[in-house]
Order: C-alpha cells, then sequence, then structure tokens
C-alpha cells in the first residue's frame, strides 16, 4: 500500500454564485489585506479592477519610454551617419534634412514602443507560465463556462490553510478547496 | 434651458437658436457690402468660411455613416448630435449658390484669355471649366443632401418605436454612402480649394481635407456637448467615458492631420520639381511662414501634448478649451489654403474674414440649435441606447 504523501498547498480557491457575488468578494478580500489573489470569470465584469484594488498599469510609462528612445536612437543615428561619419549629399538637399528622417524616426519610435508594449505585459502580468495552482482543480475549467471563482496563492503573507478556508466561507465562497499537487 | 430626462427633449431652449440667426443675418448682410467694395476679397473670405462652416456638416455626416456601419454602441448617445451637425448640409447647399458669382474671381481657370496662353490649362481644360465645375458641384451636394435625408428619415423613424430592422436599413444606406463621401469629399476638395491654384496638384489633397473637416467637426461636436452639460442637460446620458473618446478622437485625428500634412509636404519637398513645391514655397517664403509654422505646432504640438494624458481626455476644461482651439486651428488651416492664392506675398487679414465666418457660422449655429430644440437629444428608441449609457472604458 503506498501512503499518499500529501503535498503542499498551493493555493485555495473558492467559487461564487455570480458576478455581482464575485465583485463583493473581491472587495472583501481587499479589505482584509489579502494581495495574491486574483478573480476568474467567463466575461469581464466592470468595476472588477477597483473591487480588487488594482492600480493602473505603469506599462503607458513602459512604452513612453521606450518611444523615446525609438524616435531618438533614429534620429541620432540619421544625423550621425548622414553629417558626421559619412556626409553624403542627397539631391542637393542640406547634409542634415531632418524632413527625410521623419518617417524612420516614426517607424522606429513605433516599433519600440509596440515591442515595448508587449514585452512590458508579459513581465508585469508574469505570462507566459507553465503552471498555476488553479491547474490542480477539476472544477476550475468551468471558469470559461459558468462559474465565478477567487483564488488566493500561498505566497500570499495572509495566507493560512484554515483562516483564509473559514474567510472564504464567510463571504460566500462554495466548495472551497485546497490547490496541492495529488 | 429646461430639460426633460425621460423624453431626453428641451422643453425650453432660450433665444440662442433666434440670436443667432440675427447675428448670422446681420453678418450676411455685412458681407454683402463686402462684395460690393472689394468683391475679390469678398468672394476668398466667402470661400473660406463657407467651406469652415460645410465642412463641420460632412464630418457630422462621415460620423454618422461611420456609426451605422461599424455598428458602434458607445456612440449611440452622440448620434443625434451629429445627425444634427449633418443636416446643415442642405442649408450650406444653398449657401454655396454666391460662391457660382465668384468663379472669375476665384479661379484664374475660368478665364479663357489665359488658359489661351497656357499650356498647362489647355491639358486640364477637359476638367476645370465652368460647366463641368458647376455640373459636379451639384452632384456632390446632390450625394450629401440625399445621404443627409435618408439618414435622417430612418433615424427619426427609429424614434417613433422599436425597430430592430431599422439600424440595417442605416447601414445599407451608410455602406454605399461611405464610398459615395469619400470620393465627393476628395473632388469638391480638388474643385474648390486645390483649383485656387490651377497649375498645382497633389493627390492626397481630398484627405488632408477630409482630416481637418473631420477633426473640426469632432471639435464641435465635443463643444456642444459641454456647452449643453454646462446646463445640466444629457449630464449621467453623457458621462466622463464618452467625453474621454472624444478626447481620444480628437487625440487621434490630430495625429492624422498631421500625417496627411506631413506626408503632402513629405512627397513634394523630397520629389523638388518646381511645378509642385510652388505651393510650399509660396507659403514658407513670405510673412506665410508665420501660418505655416502656426499650423505646425498649434494644430499638431499644443493638441497632441496637451490630449496626451488620459486625465486631460476626461477633463471637461481641458477638452472645452482645446475644442475651441482646434475649431479656431481648422479655420487657419482653410485661410491658409485659400488666402495665399489672392493675396501671395504675404498675410493679409481683412474685416471680411471675420465678418463672413460670423454670417454663416450665425446660420449654422441657428440651424443646429433649432433641431437639436426640436428633436429628442438622443435616439431614444435605439437598441444600443441603453449599452451606450451605462458604457466604460477598459
Amino acid at each position: 500500500m503506498n501512503k499518499q504523501i500529501m503535498r503542499e498547498a498551493e493555493g485555495m480557491l473558492a467559487e461564487f454564485a455570480g458576478p455581482g457575488n464575485l465583485l463583493e468578494a473581491a472587495r472583501e478580500m481587499r479589505k482584509a489585506g489579502y494581495t495574491h489573489f486574483d478573480c476568474h470569470s467567463p466575461f469581464p465584469i466592470h468595476g472588477m479592477d477597483a473591487a480588487m484594488g488594482l492600480k493602473r498599469s505603469p506599462l503607458g510609462w513602459i512604452v513612453g519610454l521606450a518611444a523615446l528612445f525609438g524616435t531618438s536612437a533614429a534620429l541620432g543615428l540619421q544625423w550621425w551617419t548622414g553629417s558626421i561619419d559619412y556626409p553624403l549629399v542627397i539631391s542637393g538637399k542640406p547634409l542634415f534634412s531632418f524632413q527625410a528622417y521623419v518617417p524612420v524616426t516614426f517607424a522606429l519610435g513605433v516599433l519600440l514602443s509596440a515591442v515595448a508594449a508587449l514585452v512590458g505585459m508579459l513581465a508585469l502580468n508574469g505570462l507566459p507560465r507553465l503552471h498555476h495552482p488553479v491547474f490542480h482543480s477539476e472544477r476550475f475549467g468551468k471558469f470559461s463556462d459558468d462559474a465565478f471563482f477567487i483564488s488566493v496563492t500561498a505566497d500570499d503573507p495572509l495566507f493560512d490553510a484554515e483562516k483564509t478556508r473559514e474567510f472564504l466561507q464567510h463571504i460566500g465562497g462554495k466548495n472551497v478547496e485546497v490547490l496541492r499537487e495529488s | 434651458m429646461q430639460y426633460d430626462q425621460h423624453t431626453y427633449r428641451l422643453t425650453d431652449t432660450g433665444n440662442y437658436g433666434t440670436v443667432a440667426l440675427i447675428v448670422g443675418v446681420v453678418g450676411l448682410i455685412g458681407s454683402a457690402v463686402g462684395y460690393i467694395t472689394d468683391p475679390a476679397q469678398f468672394f476668398h473670405s466667402y470661400l473660406t468660411a463657407f467651406f469652415f462652416w460645410l465642412s463641420l456638416g460632412l464630418g457630422g455626416l462621415f460620423f454618422v455613416m461611420l456609426h451605422h456601419l461599424v455598428g458602434a454602441k458607445w456612440s449611440v448617445v452622440l448620434r443625434r448630435l451629429s445627425e444634427n451637425i449633418m443636416m446643415t448640409i442642405p442649408v450650406m447647399a444653398m449657401l454655396f449658390i454666391p460662391l457660382l458669382f465668384g468663379i472669375k474671381e476665384l479661379f484664374h481657370w475660368s478665364h479663357p484669355e489665359l488658359v489661351a496662353t497656357d499650356h498647362l490649362l489647355q491639358s486640364k481644360e477637359p476638367y476645370l471649366n465652368v460647366t463641368f465645375f458647376i455640373l459636379r458641384a451639384v452632384v456632390y451636394f446632390v450625394i450629401w443632401m440625399l445621404l443627409a435625408f435618408l439618414l435622417n428619415r430612418y433615424s427619426l423613424k427609429q424614434d417613433q418605436a422599436h425597430d430592430n430592422k431599422l439600424v440595417r436599413t442605416l447601414r445599407v444606406i451608410s455602406a454605399p454612402g461611405m464610398i459615395l463621401f469619400a470620393l465627393s469629399i476628395t473632388f469638391a476638395g480638388f474643385d474648390w480649394l486645390m483649383s485656387l491654384d490651377a497649375h498645382w496638384y497633389s493627390t492626397i489633397f481630398g484627405v488632408y481635407v477630409f482630416s481637418g473637416n473631420l477633426l473640426g467637426m469632432l471639435a464641435f461636436l465635443t463643444f456642444s456637448i459641454l456647452s449643453l452639460q454646462s446646463k445640466n442637460v444629457l449630464t449621467g446620458v453623457i458621462t466622463p467615458e464618452h467625453h474621454h473618446d472624444l478626447g481620444k478622437l480628437l487625440f487621434a485625428f490630430t495625429v492624422f492631420w498631421a500625417y496627411m500634412a506631413f506626408s503632402q509636404y513629405f512627397l513634394i519637398w523630397y520629389g523638388n520639381i518646381p511645378e509642385e513645391t510652388v505651393w510650399f514655397l509660396e507659403r514658407w517664403e513670405s510673412s506665410w511662414k508665420i501660418i505655416s509654422l502656426l499650423l505646425v505646432f498649434g494644430h499638431f504640438a499644443v493638441p497632441f501634448f496637451v490630449l496626451f494624458p488620459a486625465g486631460a481626455k476626461r477633463h471637461r476644461g481641458v477638452l472645452m478649451v482645446i475644442s475651441i482651439w482646434l475649431l479656431i486651428m481648422h479655420w487657419v488651416d482653410l485661410h491658409w489654403l485659400v488666402m495665399p492664392s489672392l493675396h501671395p506675398h504675404g498675410i493679409h487679414f481683412s474685416w471680411m474674414d471675420p465678418v463672413t465666418m460670423i454670417g454663416l457660422g450665425g446660420v449654422f449655429v441657428w440651424l443646429f440649435r433649432r433641431r437639436t430644440a426640436a428633436k429628442p437629444l438622443v435616439p431614444v428608441n435605439d437598441p444600443g441606447l441603453g449599452d451606450s449609457i451605462r458604457f466604460i472604458n477598459h
């Protein structure tokens, strides 16, 4: 007989009746001080960001800096190569003809912004990732159909196998389950 | 001003409309004095003012058709006001008639003796001749009025009863309407503005004119909404979320205008062919350079940086100031397109510039207010109205 080894809990999952309950529960989670929790629903819920206490993403600043870098790099490169390093008169125009440099400057600004937006988004939300504690739950698959969940990961400072379970039940969570490898 | 929030109707509109009409008529009489004293200046000022106010109506027509075509939900609450702007086109068509008497003053291609000595104008004669010019103008106005009447008719029909089939009808009108609109505004821009300098040509000119028109219309729409809301009309229906989106559109079309303006300039600058560069040379060598620079900074840089932060797009005060600013810049842009043809040696402002603007503007504002007072301020039975009111940006 193999004795089953109880693995360490990676988190906890609770199901809620509907979007309204989920919104209310998210608010309670935030008030209680949980920080490493997430809400899962089949569709976006208005007001969820505020309920969860999510702050405005700093992505805009990352993209802005990338755009600034892209435009100045493009302009700088064209100026330096065309006017300093290898001065070349093209169709009788001045060496530094900013008009001719606009398309490349614009394009590199856009390119680096787009790349920064993609990479920055992935860096900020931690994707792609191969594993998440919710994958241990059989029930979780319903989140893309008709179920509403809150998951708390074990790395939350407030996470406690008993207290968190009680709290999730207290705020209306059903089918609370501990997420661990079986 | 009194507003009934259940029917979305204005119950008492005050006398703004009448005041606007009186101001407009006085302005038009003043313009008539200008016609007697200096016809050439009058027609150029009148053309600038006419195109300014017509462009708002055309922008409205485009915005309404775009709304129907893409099945937009967020902008349902803006649709009726856009239609009210669009429905100024028929009266603008009548106010086009004075320009027919100014063809000789405005367009040198209309002088047979000049064409006789000019090879380029001879080649262009099959297109640039008075008969065909008038015929085309009639076609443009028929297209615009037909579209405006149809869109307006079915939109008002929708007010009477819930009928989801009308959504489709409006879309079916808009699809070919959009194609006709694109062609007609391009050629109208060629005819009325570009042919002022008949030697010069730029294929992007129509899109450039369109970009300014739409930006002007969006600025006027934003301005009207904020003025109505300052009197507690439509509050809670048009929300900061809609302000935010209007701000985004103003920002986007500021960039679009700059993109078109630069593209036009860039290719001509690069090609460096005298018959193309002359147009920019005229606007750069003399004191027109000041206006050219004013457009670069005022029509692009200022609104670009002002509207950049999300907070500014949701701030009523900022939106109000920038929409008035953009309307002024739209006029400066048209002035810069038209006037160098009459005053090639430098900036020239005439008293007829503001007087024709006020004259036609008074009529425009009167029409807009009259329709705003007569109809519900939003399409009350549009299936998307609820979604639009509850709309939230993500």
